[in-house]
C-alpha cells in the first residue's frame, strides 16, 4: 500500500506554442495538505486541472495511487470520482435543486439508488451547514453557499483526493471564512487535498507543504513554516511581500 | 367556424367595395357552392399539420443525431458533421422532393428493395432531412452557449459525455434554443406547401385543384395565405406559452 497520493514526474503542458508547465515534479502524500501559490498565469491552476484530467498533458508522469493516469479516455473515465474539484466559478448545474446537483453523480456515476444518494448527500450538506437549502435552485443561494454546496456536490462521490482552484476568488469578502472553514474541517478530518489559491492565512493553518509557481515552474517547494518564515528564492520573497504587505 | 368564415369574409370583402376585380361569391359562406368550397379549402389543414409535425419531429431528433459528432474531439466526426450540414443545406428544397420522390424509389429498386414512396412520405423525409442540417446547427450553438464549465464539472463528479449531455448541458441548451427551433418549425410549416407538387392534398394543393375549376386565383389564394397565417399565428403563441413554462427556472 504505497503512502503517496498523486506524484507528478517532469510533467510538461504546452497550449499551443505556450509551455504552460515545465518539469513539475510534485509528491502529494495520503492525508497531506498541499497549498499551491503563485502570480496569475503561473500555471498553478493547469496543474490541478492536469491532475483530474481535464488538461491532457504531452510529456511526463501522472501518478494516482500509484497507478499511471494517461489521457486515453479510459484511463481519465475511470478516475473520475475519486479526485473530487471544486471550481473557482461553482459550476453547479443551475437547471437543477442543490439536492439534485448532489445526487446526480452518485446516482448516474456510482449506480446508487435514489434512498442511499439522498442520505449522503443529507450527510455532506450538513458538513457544509446548508441542509435547509436542499429544495432551493442554486441561483437562490448566496456566492458562498453555492461553493458550499459544490464542495459538497464533490464529497458526495466520497473521493481519495480534493482538488481546489481558487474556491474563494469569486466570492465577496465576507463570505470567504465560511467557505475556508467548511474547507479546514475538510482538513482536520484527514482529507488529502491541492488547493489553488491566495488565502495565506489558510495555508498557514492548514498547509503541510507550499508550492510557489512562476511562469510555469515551480520556484519554491517547502514546509509551510519554512515557506513563509525562511523563503530561499528572491522572487518568492518578493511575492510573499506584496500579498502578506496590507 | 361559419361566423369565423362570415366576418373573415367581410374584412376581404371590404377590399373590394370600390372595385369589380373581387368575386368573393367563390368563398362566400352564405351560398351552398360557396361553403363547399370553403370546406373543401380548410379540409387541407389537416394534412399540412400532420406533415409539419411528422417533419418536425424528425427533424429535431436527426438534428441532434447530427448535431453530436460537431462537438466530438475526434477529428473525423467533426467533418462528417460539417459534410452533412453543408451539403444538405445547399440543395434547394424542391429539387430534393423532386429527388426523393421520383429518384429514391429507383434507387431502392435497384438494391432489390420494395419501398414505396407516397406523397406522404416524400414530402416529410424531404423537409424533414433539408431541416435537420439547420436544426443541428441550432443545437450546437445552444450547446457552445453552455459554458465549458459545466461540461467540467459533470467530468469531475463522474458523468460520461453521454451522461453529461442528457442531464446537465441538453436541458439548460433546449431553453435557449427553443425560440430558433421555433422559428425552423414554422418555417417547415410553410415550406409543406411544396408537396402540393407531387400531389399530397393539403392547403395549397386544395387551392391550386379549386382555382383550376373557378378560375378565381385571386380569391382562392388570398384565402390561401389568410390560412397560413391563422395556423403560424397559432403557433407562435403556443411557442411563447411553453417558454414561460419552461424557461422560468433559469435565472443564472
Amino acid at each position: 500500500m504505497p503512502n503517496t497520493a498523486i506524484e507528478l514526474k517532469n510533467l510538461n503542458k504546452w497550449f499551443d506554442d505556450f509551455h504552460a508547465l515545465k518539469n513539475i515534479n510534485l509528491t502529494v502524500n495520503k492525508g497531506e495538505k498541499v497549498v499551491i501559490c503563485g502570480p496569475s498565469g503561473s500555471g498553478k491552476s493547469t496543474v490541478v486541472r492536469c491532475i483530474n484530467k481535464l488538461e491532457k498533458h504531452q510529456s511526463g508522469t501522472i501518478l494516482l495511487d500509484g497507478k499511471e493516469l494517461t489521457n486515453n479516455s479510459k484511463s481519465v473515465a475511470s478516475i473520475q470520482g475519486d479526485i473530487g474539484m471544486v471550481f473557482q466559478q461553482f459550476n453547479l448545474f443551475p437547471h437543477l435543486t442543490v439536492m439534485e446537483n448532489l445526487i446526480l453523480g452518485p446516482m448516474k456515476a456510482q449506480r446508487q439508488s435514489r434512498q442511499k444518494a439522498v442520505e449522503i448527500a443529507l450527510h455532506y450538506l450538513e458538513r457544509v451547514r446548508i441542509t435547509d437549502q436542499a429544495q432551493k435552485m442554486p441561483s437562490q443561494l448566496s456566492g458562498g453557499q453555492q461553493q458550499r454546496v459544490a464542495i459538497a456536490r464533490s464529497l458526495c462521490m466520497e473521493p481519495k483526493v480534493m482538488l481546489f482552484d481558487e474556491p474563494t476568488s469569486a466570492l465577496d469578502p465576507e463570505m470567504i471564512s465560511e467557505v475556508l472553514d467548511v474547507m479546514v474541517e475538510l482538513a482536520n478530518d484527514g482529507m488529502t487535498m491541492v488547493v489553488v489559491t491566495h488565502e495565506m492565512g489558510f495555508a498557514r493553518k492548514v498547509a503541510d507543504k507550499v508550492l510557489f509557481m512562476d511562469q510555469g515552474q515551480i520556484v519554491e517547494q517547502a514546509l509551510t513554516e519554512n515557506f513563509f518564515n525562511s523563503p530561499k528564492t528572491q522572487r518568492c520573497q518578493t511575492f510573499l511581500n506584496q500579498i502578506l504587505k496590507h | 367556424m361559419k361566423k369565423l368564415c362570415l366576418s373573415l369574409f367581410a374584412l376581404l370583402g371590404l377590399c373590394s367595395c370600390t372595385s369589380d376585380i373581387w368575386g368573393w361569391y367563390v368563398i362566400n359562406p352564405n351560398t351552398p357552392s360557396g361553403w363547399i368550397n370553403i370546406k373543401f379549402l380548410v379540409s387541407g389543414m389537416g394534412n399540412t399539420i400532420l406533415i409539419s409535425v411528422t417533419a418536425a419531429v424528425i427533424s429535431i431528433t436527426l438534428g441532434l443525431v447530427v448535431a453530436l459528432p460537431g462537438q466530438s474531439s475526434k477529428r473525423v466526426w467533426r467533418i462528417v458533421n460539417r459534410v452533412y450540414v453543408e451539403l444538405i443545406r445547399s440543395i434547394p428544397l424542391l429539387p430534393m422532393l423532386f429527388w426523393v420522390f421520383y429518384g429514391l424509389p429507383i434507387i431502392f429498386k435497384s438494391m432489390g428493395l420494395n419501398i414505396p414512396i407516397d406523397p406522404f412520405w416524400g414530402a416529410v423525409i424531404t423537409l424533414a432531412i433539408s431541416d435537420s442540417a439547420f436544426t443541428a446547427e441550432i443545437y450546437r450553438s445552444g450547446i457552445q452557449s453552455i459554458a465549458r464549465g459545466q461540461a467540467e464539472a459533470s467530468q469531475t463528479i463522474g458523468l460520461s459525455y453521454a451522461q453529461s449531455m442528457r442531464y446537465v448541458i441538453l436541458p439548460q441548451a433546449i431553453r435557449r434554443i427553443l425560440p430558433p427551433l421555433a422559428n425552423q418549425f414554422i418555417y417547415i410549416v410553410k415550406m409543406s406547401a411544396f408537396a402540393s407538387v407531387i400531389g399530397m392534398q393539403e392547403l395549397t394543393r386544395r387551392a391550386n385543384e379549386l382555382v383550376v375549376t373557378e378560375y378565381r386565383p385571386l380569391e382562392l389564394y388570398s384565402l390561401l395565405i389568410l390560412e397560413y397565417l391563422v395556423l403560424v399565428l397559432i403557433i407562435s403563441a403556443g411557442v411563447r406559452w411553453l417558454e414561460r413554462h419552461m424557461g422560468s427556472d433559469e435565472r443564472q
